[in-house]
């Protein structure tokens, strides 16, 4: 009998054409996205002079860069306007499908992927964003590359990886409510660390996992590089079949059915080895917020900000510092009641339908106390959610319904945070800066950024519903 | 891309970890061609917020920082933003992988070093040091000699100069025999039309 496996081992062994005596190895690429950033990768295949290998397997989003309003009239910004302008040429040049501005499958790259199913169980796949993590939800090797690789997925379809280590964390038992993917795994980050993962692929196992509906899957994967993981992955099962079935690009009749066949074999083997193992009890996991300028800073919306002066560590006693003078909070406070000044329901991480209906709820009836933006996933994502009358829950209570795409997560399409505002969001970095100049963000669920936005203050949704 | 040897130069250190690429370079300059040069957003935020910022005034050709080193996205740009302003090698207890891998396809030296370790040299920066790619040895400014470790292929790639399509183009006959075991071996991986 062979050895057991692990599923990375099993997606990794598939994907090998050859290794090195260096014990680097050719990896096979199924699925490559690209989006308007990708244009220095473009820039060094074109002054190369090579051809695309595989256009079949490439898809080119515009998502970072799209405008959230006034999407019929032409882009002000000239910088942005020759983004999206390179993408199509690229695009268009090399034979990609692109999603662009006006398609109906536009949306950001990470939502897009599953939505049409081109995201599958046991494939890999890369994009220039690091983010791209996120889609070993579905039981992908899935991870971000840099503009290098970009163009040698582009000019070979492979590439070369040394083999990472493998770390499983597994979270058994039932989620309280209001709990929900974005505190699992903002809990995981608060344990871990920010590079904790380094080096490693993780494997999310365990009940409360395995309870999980896809979206709240993928927000768990999406945060895998915030714990600096190469990527994180989820055991494909029924849940995740269901969920494929039908999408555009995924496998039809008798294909689903031996797809169906191959990917139950996927998950780890009974008695694989991981390099290492982390266990959380999910009914400690609290509504979970940050009070830095890193994702490790999470920490239960119920606890106090840290002090600094109760670190015994230097180092780290200056980090905390650090942290808590550029986000302005005072050491020893509740977190819990601290003002914000604006709301960002969006991003790869929680835009997608359910994130939607979680913050529909808190707000149905109330209204918004601080400005707010509300930015689906996608264009499928905002239409399911207007079908279900959840634009009107949002605008009723005061918060702007963009079109969608990055948007307010990273700010490349104008919607910045103002220096020295503090923004709850559901995005996936609280980086100095990452919402704009000087700005302070808290990351936590769509719920809670809902209750944050009806008080006006960092809030414990459960108190509100 | 400039082969890499030796180097001798001035280092200074960050006294900080998990510095994202988000600090390295901030978004909104990611727009710009590269042919201008990047060298110019490189810490481009953080020099003007913080006065007393350890680059502010000074230049260096090798960083000393803390753990987790150029964490968060993915941008390659980080990596143009520190090898135009100079940079040639970064030293620290740990880094994000992206970054590492970036770093290493444009010529950036990237040397992992046991956070003791790089402390203590922290400690004595900013100073003059020497690297040595080929003999992998670190000379701290205060003469003691420090071996590191580091991957035979990226060393290799680093000396050489390497041009990594160009080798794997090489296996063309490789990849092309993998892409026909795999047509049978996982039909349903092809995109649906
Ligand atoms: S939503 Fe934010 S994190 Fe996700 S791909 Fe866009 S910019 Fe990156």
């Amino acid at each position: 009998m062979s050895e057991p496996r692990t599923l990375f081992d099993k997606v990794w062994d598939a994907h090998a054409i050859l290794t090195r005596e260096d014990g680097t190895t050719l990896l096979w690429i199924d699925r490559h996205f690209v989006h308007e950033g990708s244009f220095h990768g473009f820039g060094m295949l074109d002054h190369a002079g090579r051809p695309l290998a595989r256009p079949d397997l490439t898809t080119a989003v515009a998502d970072h860069y799209v405008p959230s309003r006034d999407r019929d009239q032409p882009i002000r910004d000239p910088e942005v306007a020759n983004m999206m302008q390179m993408l199509r040429t690229n695009a268009t040049r090399h034979g990609i499908d692109l999603l662009d501005l006006d398609d109906p499958r536009q949306g950001i790259v990470h939502v897009v992927g599953p939505e049409q199913g081109l995201t599958l169980p046991g494939l890999t796949m890369v994009c220039g964003d690091s983010h791209t993590s996120t889609h070993g939800a579905f039981g992908a090797l899935a991870f971000g590359i840099g503009a290098s690789e970009v163009s040698h997925v582009l000019a070979t379809q492979t590439l070369w990886q040394r083999r990472p280590k493998t770390l499983r964390i597994t979270v058994d038992g039932t989620l309280s409510p209001h709990v929900a993917g974005k505190d699992v795994i903002l809990a995981i980050i608060g344990r871990i660390g920010a590079g904790g993962a380094v080096g490693h692929v993780i494997e999310y196992a365990g009940s409360a996992i395995r309870g999980l509906e896809m979206e709240g899957r993928l927000t768990v994967c999406n945060m895998s590089i915030e714990a600096g993981a190469r990527a994180g992955m989820i055991a494909p099962d029924d849940t995740t079949f269901a969920w494929v079935e039908g999408r555009a690009r995924a496998p039809k009749g008798d294909a689903f059915a031996a797809a169906v066949a191959a990917w139950r074999r996927l998950p780890s083997d009974e008695g694989a080895r991981f390099d290492r193992e982390v266990t959380l009890n999910a009914a400690d996991i609290a509504p979970t917020v940050t009070w830095g300028t890193s994702p490790e800073t999470a920490l239960p919306v119920t606890a106090l900000v840290p002090d600094p002066a109760a670190e015994p560590d230097a180092a780290r006693r200056t980090r905390i510092r650090e942290q808590l003078d550029y986000i302005g909070l005072e050491p020893g406070r509740p977190l819990e009641g601290t003002p914000i000044d604006r709301v960002f329901i969006g991003s790869c991480t929680n835009a997608r339908l359910p994130d939607l209906r979680a913050a529909a709820a808190v707000l149905r009836g109330r209204r918004a106390v601080v400005p707010g933006l509300v930015v689906a996933g996608s264009v499928p994502v905002k239409l399911a959610a207007e079908a279900e009358g959840l634009d009107r829950v949002f605008r009723d209570a005061g918060l702007r319904w963009g079109e969608p795409g990055c948007s307010m997560c990273v700010g490349m399409n104008g919607d910045l945070v103002a220096p020295g505002e503090r923004c709850a969001a559901t995005s996936n970095r609280n980086f100095q800066g990452r919402q704009g100049p000087g700005s302070r963000t808290h990351l936590m669920s769509p719920a809670m950024a809902a209750a944050a936005a009806v008080r006006g203050a960092i809030t414990d949704v459960r108190n509100l519903a | 891309m400039t082969p890499f040897t030796t180097l001798t130069g001035p280092a200074i250190g960050l006294d900080r970890a998990n510095i994202d690429t988000d600090q390295i370079i901030p978004a909104r300059f990611l727009r710009k061609p590269r042919s201008a040069g990047y060298q110019n957003f490189l810490f481009h935020d953080l020099r003007r917020e913080e006065a007393d910022f350890p680059l502010n005034g000074a230049t260096a050709a090798i960083l000393v920082a803390d753990s987790n080193f150029g964490c968060g996205s993915s941008r390659e740009g980080a990596v143009y933003a520190l090898v135009d302003a100079g940079i040639r090698c970064v030293i620290a207890p740990s880094f994000g992988d992206i970054f590492a891998g970036n770093a290493g396809k444009n010529g950036l030296l990237t040397i992992v070093l046991p956070a003791p370790l790089a402390a203590a040299l922290r400690a004595q920066l900013p100073a003059e040091m020497t690297i040595d790619l080929p003999g992998q040895h670190l000379h701290f400014p205060d003469g003691t000699v420090h071996s590191f470790d580091m991957d035979p292929f990226r060393k290799r790639c680093l000396i050489e100069g390497l041009d990594d399509i160009g080798l794997t183009l090489a296996h063309a006959a490789e990849i092309a025999a993998f892409q026909e075991r795999d047509r049978t071996a996982r039909p349903w991986a092809a995109p649906s039309p």
